[in-house]
């Protein structure tokens, strides 16, 4: 099997690079069969990934240890979920899902632009299957997933109970989905740079790759947030670790393209700025798998030091040469076909849009790399935390939600000051309302957080403005009901509407994190049964009491031991939660080191989160209970079941014996616990940050989505026309396709 | 004044505030960033600075008290320990002999932790448990 | 076990080459140079022109464009997209 697989990659290997070739030698002789050939070579690389892949996945679901991938990462009490998921917990596995996610999204763009694009999609298919080469090459040669082992140990090392959560296991999919699609308007603006043909047709086809990319690393990134939030012990969705960062620089340059390449679709203007633009996108996004796997800087993310590095800082730098040279060699086809008008249009503020969010990545850049920077310049190694990161990102943050509601609110090309200020004086209103508010009603501390909620509700106010005064408009046309007139407002403006809700839900999003950022209540507290703790003004936690239990898995055999707390929570003396936080050790299989009752205790520990979330306020906890003071109890175990085990016993009796000795630790901790360390914290709004993730990937989809086919509708009407005029009768019009 | 030479104008005016900022922030950076360090490096520590120590939790040295913790870090290929104290987050993967990079300041008789963060690296695949077989 | 593996390699093998190779048995195709190119990329930017279009009539309708405003733009868009046409109609 694992031979089978690994012949897979290698054949893979050589259709990468046959594909290279003859879709290089199709562009330049003009000879589609060529191009037809090349582009088979992506179906046939996603194929032989995915079956690559497939023999992978059933070598874990079968516990098959004799695959060294397998051994190390999964176990037989290996859930059957996470066995499906632990392939790319792996370097290996996760090298393996890039290239079969890179290969399928290829031949999907590949299959659904065959017919268009004829000049440039030979150079982009040549492209794709350069990084699919490189990825194949490094399975290959450098991180086989098929290495076998001499002698298959009895059990594997199991799955890090840490990446035992659903979000989790879609989270690195997501990801690299989001990177391997970015990967696809990178190569078709190398083409079109390469064939001198950045028009029209190329802007129409690569807004949506990107928007397409766009939309699933933004999912990936969040579901990494969330993860992170409900699950780690620490209580929060993002701490500027290095490998997030490596997510979000790709994602800003991404959103800074596809806004401005709306002003290239309609002025023909920042050709060169766009083109760097998707080609540092994809640079990042090669970059950021490279950060997430190599280990270079420290990260919780650290998956240890690697071979990869080499390869993978020759193939940015290959990228970032490349990419320059085409840049500059092509300027005469960049050169701007107009020029910005005036200040106040829509024009400049996704000027101003751009020139933001580039900076945010410059900044997280700059921040993320400094550890290499600063060892380069003073041979010192130094790096910054979050305090630093928020200095920088808050007030560019606050300026980009301002221009997110300018933006919608004004002109193209020339606005009149009149209407500007006409269209943008509700939504101010709306601003400065919610700014008193929010200051009043107890945001007064943290005057960024005001500033934050006065231009979130601008933003809203004005998105809130457009639907409304849109529906009306509408309505006065057709005289629909309201809510048809919505519907049909956004399904004929998908990109202008879909992008107000992309707006608006980030405007939510943005709104949570300040509030829960700048104004929560943390406390830790060690605390006895019946002793509480209070939390900020108002919030009083009581430990009621202890719990404790064994898991086994279906088939009887332990997984992991819980030690867990009931608390209770008051605010203002009033009850509004009963939390169960714990802690749940997974047995380490070091049998000889730590006793065969104490490796229960010395294995992971993954903290499971009592958590309320409201829609104003989240009361979050998480507890440490000290293993320490029960130290003497699990020694004793360990000689009780030594002398038990010594004498002349089946193993059924002595795992029946484990078992009881487990059962009456679990029992001692509930009768006699020891101190315990709670963790609470107590933040506004957070709930906002995920319901605001739901309304961008909403919009985003809404932008996203296939608009039918104009030019084929306003065919079938002339038809439709011509065929009444032949009959002599008068023709049926519908409403909705009347050619407008 | 002709639209070109206002265009040129707003450029020049763009990009000198650009690199003003920017070298604002690189200034600013390297005055306001932790250096990293081993145990065996921070001997010569400075009061007053903060440093990112990275290294090995020695075995046994975790004392637990009421709301913080003391640990002894080591150098991860050397002899050389320091004592951090710490109060704060401690992540779930925190264990004796891991890895784990924490911001410290001098004090008391070793290092004082910031607090929260403690960060210990976490490994998708466990190695150090394993028994030989 | 062994002999399996080998007879499947090679079963994918054929494949993978019957795939990738079809397309070259049947021959060189009709060579599509620039002027259709041009004639897709004029279509592109016609649709792309008509969009403009009707933003502008929404953003007319929706007041963020004063009524002469609104005429003296849409009266260059249309301009520009009957060059379009233009162009296509001498290509076609």
């Amino acid at each position: 099997m694992a031979t089978f697989g690994r012949a897979c990659l290698i054949i893979g290997l050589a259709v990468a690079v046959y594909g290279i070739a003859a879709s290089i030698h199709g562009a330049r002789a003009g000879r589609q069969d060529w191009v037809a050939s090349g582009r088979r070579a992506v179906y046939a690389l996603a194929a032989l990934s995915a079956t690559a892949f497939v023999v992978l996945e059933i070598a874990f679901l079968r516990s098959d240890f004799t695959f060294e991938v397998v051994a190390s990462h999964s176990s037989t009490t290996t859930p059957l979920f996470y066995k499906m998921a632990a392939p790319w917990s792996s370097q290996e596995g996760s090298l393996l899902l890039w290239v079969l996610l890179l290969s399928v999204w290829s031949s999907l763009v590949l299959f659904l632009t065959r017919r268009r694009l004829r000049d440039v999609a030979p150079w982009a298919t040549a492209v794709l299957l350069g990084f699919g080469a490189f990825f194949c090459a490094l399975l290959v040669f450098l991180e086989s997933p098929f290495d076998q082992l001499p002698v298959a140990p009895a059990e594997g090392t199991g799955l890090n109970p840490l990446l035992r959560h659903p979000s989790m296991m879609i989270h690195p999919p997501m990801l690299y989905s989001g990177y391997t699609l970015f990967a696809v308007p990178f190569a078709f603006a190398v083409g079109a740079l390469a064939t001198r043909r950045l028009d029209a047709e190329w802007i129409r086809s690569t807004r949506r790759f990107a928007l397409g990319a766009w939309l699933f690393l933004g999912i990936g990134i969040l579901l990494g947030a969330r993860w992170s939030y409900s699950e780690l012990g620490w209580g929060g969705y993002w701490a500027w670790d290095p490998v997030e960062n490596a997510s979000l620089m790709p994602w800003l340059t991404g959103t800074a393209f596809i806004h401005s390449i709306m002003i290239q679709e309609r002025r023909g203007m920042l050709k060169t700025w766009n083109a760097s633009l998707i080609l540092a996108t994809g640079i990042l996004a090669i970059l950021g798998t490279f950060l997430v796997r190599s280990g270079v800087l420290d990260s919780i993310h650290a998956f240890g030091a690697s071979t990869l590095g080499v390869p993978f800082v020759l193939l940015i730098a290959f990228m970032l040469l490349g990419s320059i040279a085409l840049v500059v060699s092509r300027r005469a086809q960049l050169r701007s076909e107009h020029r910005l008008d005036s200040l106040l249009s829509r024009e400049a503020v996704f000027l101003g849009n751009n020139l933001v969010l580039v900076g945010l990545c410059a900044v997280v850049f700059f921040g993320t790399f400094f550890p290499l920077i600063s060892e380069a310049l003073t041979g010192d190694r130094a790096s910054v935390g979050p305090p630093w990161f928020n200095r920088y990102m808050v007030p560019l943050a606050l300026v980009l939600v301002l221009l997110s509601g300018i933006g919608p609110l004004i002109a193209w090309r020339r606005a009149s000051a009149a209407g500007a200020r006409r269209n943008l004086l509700g939504p101010a209103l709306a601003g400065v309302a919610a700014a008193v508010a929010g200051a009043v009603l107890g945001a007064g501390s943290s005057p960024p957080t005001v500033l934050m909620f006065g231009l979130g509700a601008f933003v809203l106010g004005g998105v809130a403005q457009e639907l409304w005064r849109g529906m009306r408009a509408r309505r006065a046309m057709s005289g629909d009901g309201p809510l048809r007139a919505l519907v049909m407002l956004v399904r004929r403006n998908r990109r202008r509407y879909g992008g107000y809700i992309v707006h608006a839900g980030m405007a939510l999003m943005f709104i949570g994190i300040a509030a829960s950022s700048a104004l929560q209540d943390a406390s830790d507290a060690n605390l006895r049964p019946g002793q509480s703790m209070r939390v900020g003004d108002d919030l009083d936690v009581r430990y009621v009491r202890p719990t404790s239990g064994i898991v086994t898995t279906r088939d009887g055999r332990l997984e992991k031991i819980r030690f867990g707390a009931v608390l209770e929570v008051r605010r203002d003396g009033r009850r509004i939660a009963t939390l169960e936080p714990s802690r749940e050790f997974f047995p380490s299989s070091a049998i000889v080191a730590f006793g065969p009752v104490g490796r229960f205790f010395e294995g992971e520990a993954t903290s499971e989160v009592g958590l309320k979330a409201g829609l104003m306020r989240d009361v979050w906890t998480a507890m440490t209970p000290d293993i320490d003071a029960l130290r003497p109890v699990i020694d004793e175990g360990d000689e009780v079941y030594g002398k038990f085990a010594d004498g002349d016993v089946t193993p059924q009796a002595r795992s029946e014996a484990l078992a009881a000795i487990l059962v009456g630790i679990t029992e001692r901790y509930r009768n006699q616990p020891p101190p315990t360390t709670f963790r609470v914290i107590d933040s506004p709004m957070v709930t906002w940050l995920w319901i605001g993730a739901l309304v961008v990937i909403g919009g985003g989809l809404i932008a996203l989505w296939p608009a039918g086919d104009p030019a084929g509708r306003r065919v079938r009407a002339r038809y439709a026309a011509q065929v009444a005029r032949d009959l002599g009768t008068a023709e049926e019009r519908e409403p909705v396709r009347s050619a407008s | 004044m002709d639209p070109t030479r206002k265009r040129r104008i707003r450029l020049v005016t763009a990009l000198t505030a650009a690199l003003l900022l920017a070298g604002a922030l690189v200034y600013t950076t390297f005055s306001a960033a932790s250096p990293e360090r081993i145990p065996s490096q921070l001997a010569d520590a400075e009061a007053g600075q903060t440093y990112k120590l990275g290294g090995r939790v020695v075995a046994g040295s975790v004392r637990r008290e009421r709301d913080s913790m003391t640990f002894e870090v080591q150098d991860p290929k050397g002899p050389a320990k320091v004592k951090v104290h710490y109060s704060g987050s401690v992540p779930d993967p925190f264990r004796e002999g891991r890895e784990v990079i924490v911001t410290v300041k001098r004090g008391g008789d070793g290092f004082v932790g910031q607090r929260d963060s403690l960060v210990t690296k976490c490994p998708s695949k466990f190695e150090a448990e394993k028994t030989s077989s | 076990m062994e002999a399996l593996a080998v007879v499947a390699v090679l079963v994918v093998l054929c494949a993978v080459v019957a795939l990738i190779a079809q397309p070259l048995r049947h021959g060189p195709e009709a060579v599509e140079r620039s002027a259709s190119a041009r004639v897709r990329d004029l279509e592109a930017a016609r649709e792309a022109k008509y969009q403009e279009i009707r933003d502008a009539e929404l953003d007319a309708r929706l007041g963020k464009l004063s009524a002469e405003d609104h005429r003296a733009l849409d009266r260059q868009l249309r301009r520009e997209a009957i060059e379009i046409l233009r162009e296509l109609d001498e290509l076609q």
